[in-house]
């Protein structure tokens, strides 16, 4: 019996737990996770930005003539569209109230007045059906010295009809993949894409490590430097996106005229809109990749805070007996950094890693406000921006983004399976 | 590195303090002093082409040769055996090499065309933080007659204090920039950009002209209170559902546990652009996207998993015997949630809600794709509408500003909890 009732309370306790968890899994699966395979599914359809909008029947009216007396005529104008080019519109029902003090007088096919309702039946409006009809009534006294008759608007009319959703109807093509595949643009952005991945995630690393073991000492202001030094990061990207573009603006930008100022280089440098700049060093003369660098060096200070936090709470967590007995035996700095501190840091230096640079690669909102994915920066998340709203293929933009979320899926299972619990 | 400190200290006092002069170590002290010297000297130069219009042109050799020397004398053993003075001889020869340096260029230093106050009070504060920075590279550094080890430790001092100057100029230098530029005027930056002297010559209302138009004609005021809407909403709507999943994967026993709190985390990181496009279908297709509510959506979705994640760590680390002393004196689940484990957790849910509203706050991808009518912007929708060719870069860091401030405010004043997070859930950026 004892059992019995374990069982019954471990049930409820089972219970209670799925529905604490409802809240948290429906709104989780509503927009994350329905999302993602719906992005599968319009990955296969041929579906533009304007087949978003359902096809829809439109009716709108115009007064050509207003009666002067009793007995004449009002003419009006009905025009009648279908906004969809690509569909049509089944059973579409066009219906008006006409105002008291009128009388039918000419009707074209199929429009009724029944009463005081104008209604008009259709089976079909084939794609971009467009129509002008008119409609005319016999004005009678009651109309002419009523309020009516100087009206805007006369019978209001309004049109239903059943259309097919392109988004959710059962065509599928792989077009838009043959499309995105194939393009000329497919693989360079890829490759921009690890480009920037790899760069921002190592620069964002190092400049961390940088900042936590100079923070990892006792000194005064240290918190004061703590919080300086997260402001990057914790700062809106709209703002310091417009600001570094400001900042390197190569006419009116503050960092230029310094360098211009000081010698540096003799013009302003077009840092975020040249594709390639000529460098030499030692004699040497090379290009580099000037925006994608400067999109990359945005990354490496925008979020070096993030590994700062993460490094700097491991570094507090290395026994001082590691570094006592090394200074015992003689080590320099230099070797206590590089035999002690690293190899402890490794494990958070993987992990650090593959969650920037997972999160780099999605990375969408840095690239665009600061080049707009112009001069060679255009990644792959830039991409699935520009087919999907610049050139309003939403189709090709989806099939991107599958292409995308592929990459991310085999980087995703290179984190759980190498990343200890505790760390992940 | 506290440990270095420590034991570097007891070295210090362990070795002989050495008074005669020798070679090694003033070669280190002239070569730290020059570099020095040339550094703050040349951030000097940087400082003074920022903020004021003097043209000055410092002769860098002469710079370095000066610094040479005072690297080698504060290095020197008659510098450090006096200890209780060290001090005031520092500023002592700080001062003296002021005067000197005022006499030999006829009070004109740096190349300064005219005679100044500046240019005197400048000079003075120029050597004297050259000094006290060649002091403190070498207080630490035990002086011995090797000149390997002397370079050794001298070499991280002074990378330390490279580094202080780097990352405290990266941090603070592009956000002073923001607001300066948004206090000058279109013209006076296209005539000296290099200038960022803010100038009140002209009354505080005209200084303030981009926060004024910003406010009022561009309607600033409806979107703080939009943004702040969202954000609010958002930390209520996240923390809720969160705080009910995080107790239910950490206390109570069901199937699929296991798997459930890993997944939480799989779920943060799908990437936002991959949502965006089937969201914006579904959205227009249903009359959310061009409203709030929509954004209201799709924020707590955005949040919740690193929310309960974070909430679950932290649900972790508390003790479950107050639990079950509650639930065995007849609380019911619910109770002993609001009368023991919140109570407990007000530390975490502050730097969570924290996080939540600063997520919220300086989202741009959703509020970007689905808000078109300006009475619904958020701040971040505002400030894009203000990149256009007709506003004035002026109004646009000013808007820039308006963004920012409520959210440096907020994480200064909460930095504690905040850090702590930061590092605990690690919030995607």
């Amino acid at each position: 019996m004892g059992r019995k009732q374990y069982k019954g309370l471990a049930e409820r306790e089972a219970r209670l737990a799925i529905l604490m968890l409802i809240p948290a899994f429906l709104i989780v699966f509503a927009i994350i996770l329905f999302p993602v395979l719906l992005n599968f599914w319009i990955s296969f359809k041929e579906v533009q930005l304007g087949d978003l909008r359902a096809p829809a029947p439109v009716a709108r009216e115009q007064i050509v003539q207003r009666p002067r007396r009793a007995g004449d005529a009002l003419i009006l104008e009905y025009q009648l569209r279908n906004t969809s080019r690509q569909d049509p519109i089944e059973n579409v029902r066009v219906t008006g109230t006409v105002p008291p003090g009128l009388k039918a007088a000419e009707l074209p096919e199929p429009f009724r007045l029944e009463d005081r309702k104008l209604v008009a039946r259709y089976d079909r409006w084939e794609p971009a059906f467009s129509q002008r009809v008119q409609l005319v009534f016999t004005a009678d006294a009651s109309f002419v010295d009523g309020p009516w008759l100087q009206s805007a608007d006369m019978t209001f009319p309004a049109a239903d009809g059943r259309s097919a959703n392109r988004l959710f109807n059962f065509t599928f093509t792989g077009k838009n993949y043959r499309q995105v595949l194939s393009s000329t643009s497919f693989w360079p952005a890829l490759a921009t894409s690890f480009i920037y991945t790899t760069g921002g995630a190592i620069g964002a690393i190092l400049l961390g490590l940088l900042a936590a073991q100079l923070l990892n000492t006792r000194f005064h202001g240290k918190s004061l430097m703590r919080g300086l030094l997260l402001f990057p990061y914790v700062a809106p990207v709209i703002a310091v996106a417009f600001t570094w573009s400001f900042l390197l603006d190569p006419f009116s930008g503050t960092f230029n005229a310094l360098l211009v100022r000081f010698g540096v280089v003799s013009e302003g440098i077009s840092f975020l809109s040249e594709r390639t700049a000529a460098v030499s060093l030692f004699g040497f003369s090379f290009r580099i990749p000037l925006a994608l660098s400067t999109v990359i060096a945005f990354d490496a200070w925008r979020y070096f805070p993030f590994s700062f936090l993460f490094i700097l709470a491991r570094l507090q967590a290395i026994p001082d007996a590691l570094y006592e007995s090394a200074e015992v035996d003689g080590a320099t700095p230099y070797q206590k950094f590089f035999r002690i501190t690293v190899p402890q840091l490794s494990g958070v230096l993987g992990t650090l890693f593959l969650l920037r640079f997972m999160w780099t690669f999605n990375k969408f909102d840095d690239v665009f406000l600061l080049t707009g994915g112009a001069a060679g920066t255009q990644t792959l998340p830039i991409q699935v921006y520009d087919y999907a709203f610049g050139r309003a293929d939403i189709g090709a933009g989806a099939a991107t983004a599958v292409m995308l979320f592929l990459f991310l899926a085999v980087f995703l299972i290179i984190y759980f399976r190498y990343t200890p619990e505790e760390e992940a | 590195m506290n440990s270095q400190a420590r034991t570097q200290t007891r070295t210090q006092a362990g070795t002989r303090v050495r008074t005669r002069f020798s070679v090694g170590p003033a070669v280190v002290g002239a070569v730290i002093g020059a570099v020095t010297a040339v550094i703050v000297v040349g951030s000097w130069h940087v400082l003074l082409v920022l903020f004021s219009n003097h043209t000055a042109a410092p002769s860098l050799s002469a710079v370095a040769a000066v610094g040479a020397l005072l690297g080698i004398w504060i290095r020197s053993p008659y510098l450090r055996s006096t200890t209780p003075q060290r001090t005031l001889r520092v500023l002592g020869s700080a001062l003296l090499v002021t005067a000197g340096w005022l006499t030999a260029t006829t009070l004109r230093p740096f190349g300064l065309s005219s005679v100044s106050g500046w240019g005197i009070i400048g000079t003075a504060i120029v050597w004297t933080v050259i000094a006290f920075t060649i002091h403190s590279i070498f207080r630490r550094v035990p002086v011995t007659d090797q000149i390997k080890s002397d370079l050794l430790y001298t070499s991280v001092s002074s990378l330390r204090a490279a580094g202080v100057l780097f990352f405290t100029v990266i941090a603070i230098f592009p956000f002073y920039f923001m607001v300066a530029s948004s206090l000058k005027t279109r013209a006076a930056l296209l005539q000296n950009p290099a200038n960022l002297a803010i100038d009140f010559s002209q009354g505080i209302g005209h200084v303030l002209v981009g926060y004024v138009e910003v406010m009022t004609r561009f309607n600033f005021g409806r979107y703080i209170l939009n943004s702040t809407f969202v954000a609010l909403f958002t930390v209520i709507a996240t923390l809720i559902p969160a705080i009910l999943g995080a107790y239910a994967v950490t206390r109570l026993r069901f199937r699929g546990r296991e798997l459930l709190s890993r997944s939480i985390l799989l779920i943060y990181m799908f990437p936002a652009i991959v949502l965006v496009i089937p969201l914006y279908s579904v959205f227009s297709q249903l009359g959310l996207r061009n409203t709030l509510p929509g954004l209201l959506i799709v924020y707590p979705a955005m949040t919740i998993p690193v929310a309960l994640y974070m909430l679950r760590s932290y649900f972790l680390t508390l003790p479950r015997d107050i639990e079950e002393a509650g639930l065995i004196d007849g609380c019911t689940r619910f109770e002993v949630i609001w009368r023991i484990t919140l109570p407990l957790s007000i530390p975490a849910l502050a730097s969570v809600g924290l996080y939540v509203f600063m997520i919220a706050w300086n989202e741009f991808l959703f509020a970007f794709m689905f808000l078109d009518s300006p009475e619904i912007f958020t701040l971040s929708r505002g400030v894009v509408a203000l990149n256009s060719q007709e506003v004035p870069r002026q109004f646009l860091m000013a808007g820039a500003v308006v963004i920012t401030v409520p959210v440096m405010v907020l994480f200064f004043w909460f930095e504690r909890f905040l850090t702590g997070g930061l590092a605990a859930g690690g919030v995607k950026g």
